[in-house]
């Protein structure tokens, strides 16, 4: 395992070109790029329609270096099985299949292939990027979108619903690794995802990613926003080893220091302000008592 | 080899001469024993090739196109809803160019539930874009899986193999099963393009503009439209594919020679019946009957759906002087889809048959002989007449 401690130390090869077609600050570039260095040449991606195809671009121009089938919104883990049985059969066994789909793409429609593929127990890594609501199609809730924001189709006093938490869905099914990441920690991305290259069996990958024209905040503070989401305990950095938790990176070291107050991270987002105090409260309450189940498991 | 065994075995043992990389399977009736004779195949050592036992039909197809899309030789199998589950994925099958070749077990779709014969599933999946194949018997079968691999790598289009539900798929009948050699020697040079490769890297199926626009190296690309003319310039060339591929499995095998429709004492017939699938053999002995009452008339058995015979058809119908077509489908407020392409592709000709339209065993509806003999007679005597009851329900019963 090749841990990388410091920016400079990443891979200087860039598999993702630039001038593609990623919003200002999106998260999603952010994580795509780094990703897709530990990842390394020798992968095919799959790709659902999401922002990611925005960003790889139209039709004659590509934003990767990598093979990437475009897939229909259902099918992305069932046609992750597929390259995989392709390369199987052609005995191509060291070629990595990533299949990469957005918050909608996993948690809505897609989670019936995505279910029936880690039961099968198939090898390919499957990467949620989570910006909490189908955002290329302007800012619709989704599975994932949390209670109290504001979407265009939850309008006026924001989801009613909690949001759901896929990777615990994803590690029901007893698969070999569940992490969780941040765009705003790229290097604790990049170190999970370089180890779950070497592993065997499906790895699931749920990445938390602000975006700025869907939650209402100014570009230039993507990385802030995801931290703030990270440092108040909302968001957790984890991994599900072989059914072993272990929080890691900044929410392992959370455990020991002060949780900044949730109220922060929903001030400084447009999406929240419809979003009652009181419930800025209970979500308060319900986030120390996570927190101090968390202590007491991880201690 | 000579075997007596049931039509979705023999599209299996098909499946496996023609040794398919990737199959994808989920159940449903009438269907299931096909696939299940894959597994058997697979799990006995007898065929080399990743079984994906998915979780839907949807993901069933899914799987073949992303399998074909890295070059393996993908099949899977289907009928009634579960083919309208995929719908989505068959029109992308097309328009993403993959060789995927399915059977299509033809079943009835709900609502109401129905698990027998007709052909409204892949009626319903008439303009995705693929190869509609159509077999008769237990022999076409296993003949019309294996050629189907062979015409879908040549024009890089997806291939359905229809057959009906239970009238073939279940019951037992003897068919020659040909040579593994012999299909080695049929397929060979014909596989898959490799399209997704890390060492040539491409991105598949991306978002197409409405209009063309250059690439890197200024080359004016194909938009959404050029993209699908090409589909369709291909789809209707591949006649001629489908003919060779006949011909050459005919020097192989012995078998063959009725590549788009096969035809039967249609030589001097002055009344033709036309109909897909297994019917065709039921109206063989109408015919007979007939005939020893000096009524000449004939039976066409179309093979090729999709892409439409229409000019290899027309001069076997336009010397009759009636053509009466058996459907087991209906484009409900119209008529039967075969119908209206039988008319529409003889509206261009001098010659101009009466034309009638009858609809049969939907859902699985009982088609007697005597009834077919009945209607067909009928017309004989009189088309003109008999015409203007168009699309006119045999076998429907009364009620009150």
């Amino acid at each position: 395992m090749n841990t990388v401690s410091k920016a400079i130390d990443l891979p200087i090869e860039e598999l993702v070109h630039p001038g593609n077609r990623a919003c200002s600050g999106c998260g999603l570039s952010l994580i795509y790029r780094t990703a897709l260095k530990a990842l390394g040449r020798d992968t095919i991606l799959v790709v659902p329609p999401s922002c990611l195809t925005v960003l790889q671009g139209l039709y004659p121009i590509a934003a990767t270096q990598l093979p990437c089938v475009n897939v229909t919104f259902a099918s992305t883990a069932a046609a992750a099985s597929g390259v995989q049985a392709a390369l199987r059969a052609q005995g191509r066994q060291n070629t990595l299949v990533a299949a990469w789909a957005g918050d909608g793409g996993t948690s809505d429609i897609g989670i019936q292939a995505l279910s029936g593929a880690c039961e099968r127990q198939e090898n390919f890594i499957y990467i949620c990027y989570d910006n909490e609501a189908y955002m290329n199609t302007g800012v619709q809730r989704s599975g994932t979108t949390p209670a109290g924001a504001l979407t265009t189709t939850t309008p006026l006093v924001g989801k009613a619903q909690q949001r759901k938490n896929v990777a615990r869905i994803v590690a029901a099914h007893d698969i070999p690794y569940v992490a969780t990441c941040s765009a705003s920690y790229p290097l604790d991305l990049y170190n999970k995802m370089a180890r779950a290259r070497t592993m065997t069996g499906i790895r699931y990958f749920h990445i938390h990613t602000p975006c700025p024209a869907g939650w209402g905040f100014d570009p230039r503070f993507t990385v802030k926003m995801g931290k703030l989401a990270v440092e108040t305990g909302l968001f957790e950095l984890y991994e599900i080893e072989n059914g072993r938790f272990s929080l890691t990176g900044a929410s392992k070291r959370l455990l020991d220091k002060e949780r900044t107050p949730v109220e922060k991270y929903f001030s400084v987002q447009s999406r929240f302000k419809v979003l009652p105090r009181e419930q800025v409260e209970r979500i308060q309450q319900e986030t120390d008592r996570r927190w101090n189940e968390l202590k007491q498991t991880q201690s | 080899m000579h075997c007596i065994e049931t039509g979705n075995t023999a599209a299996a043992t098909g499946v496996k001469l023609a040794r398919t990389q990737v199959i994808a399977a989920y159940p449903i009736t009438p269907q299931t024993p096909l696939t299940e004779k894959l597994s058997e195949f697979v799990a006995a050592g007898e065929m080399k090739a990743e079984y994906i036992p998915v979780e839907s039909e949807h993901s069933a197809l899914s799987v073949c196109i992303a399998a074909s899309s890295a070059g393996a030789r993908a099949f899977t199998a289907t009928s009634a809803n579960g083919l309208l589950y995929m719908h989505e994925q068959i029109h992308w099958a097309a328009g993403a160019r993959l060789p995927i070749v399915m059977c299509v077990v033809n079943r009835g779709v709900g609502a109401p539930w129905s698990v027998w014969n007709d052909h409204q599933d892949s009626m319903s999946q008439r303009d995705t874009g693929w190869i509609h194949l159509h077999a008769a018997s237990h022999q076409q079968i296993i003949d019309t899986v294996i050629q189907a691999f062979r015409i879908a790598e040549t024009v890089r289009i997806p291939v359905m193999v229809c057959y009906d539900g239970y009238l073939l798929s279940h019951t037992y009948m003897p068919y020659e099963v040909p040579d593994q050699d012999k299909v080695d020697r049929f397929l060979a040079g014909s596989a898959p393009a490799r399209l997704l490769d890390p060492s040539s890297p491409m991105n598949l199926n991306t978002v197409t503009l409405p209009n063309t626009r250059p690439d890197v190296r200024g080359d004016i690309a194909p938009a959404y439209m050029e993209i699908r003319h090409c589909l369709q310039q291909d789809l209707t060339r591949t006649t001629a594919v489908v003919e060779q591929a006949d011909r050459d499995y005919r020097d192989l095998t012995g078998r063959g020679g009725h590549p788009l429709y096969e035809c039967y004492r249609c030589e001097d017939a002055e009344f033709i019946a036309i109909c897909l699938g297994s019917l065709s053999r039921q109206l063989r002995g109408v015919v007979d009957s007939l005939r020893s009452a000096s009524v000449k008339t004939g039976v066409i058995a179309l093979r090729l759906y999709r892409p439409f015979p229409a000019e290899q058809l027309v001069p076997e119908l336009d010397k009759a002087r009636g053509v009466l077509v058996f459907e087991k489908a209906l484009s409900y407020g119209y008529e039967g889809p075969l119908f209206s392409e039988l008319k529409a592709a003889l509206y261009h000709g001098s010659r101009r048959p009466v034309l009638h339209n009858c609809i049969v065993g939907l859902g699985g509806r009982t088609i007697t002989t005597a009834d077919l003999h009945t209607a067909l007679a009928d017309f004989c005597v009189d088309p003109e007449t008999v015409r203007k009851a168009s699309p006119q329900w045999i076998g429907l019963a009364p009620l009150k």
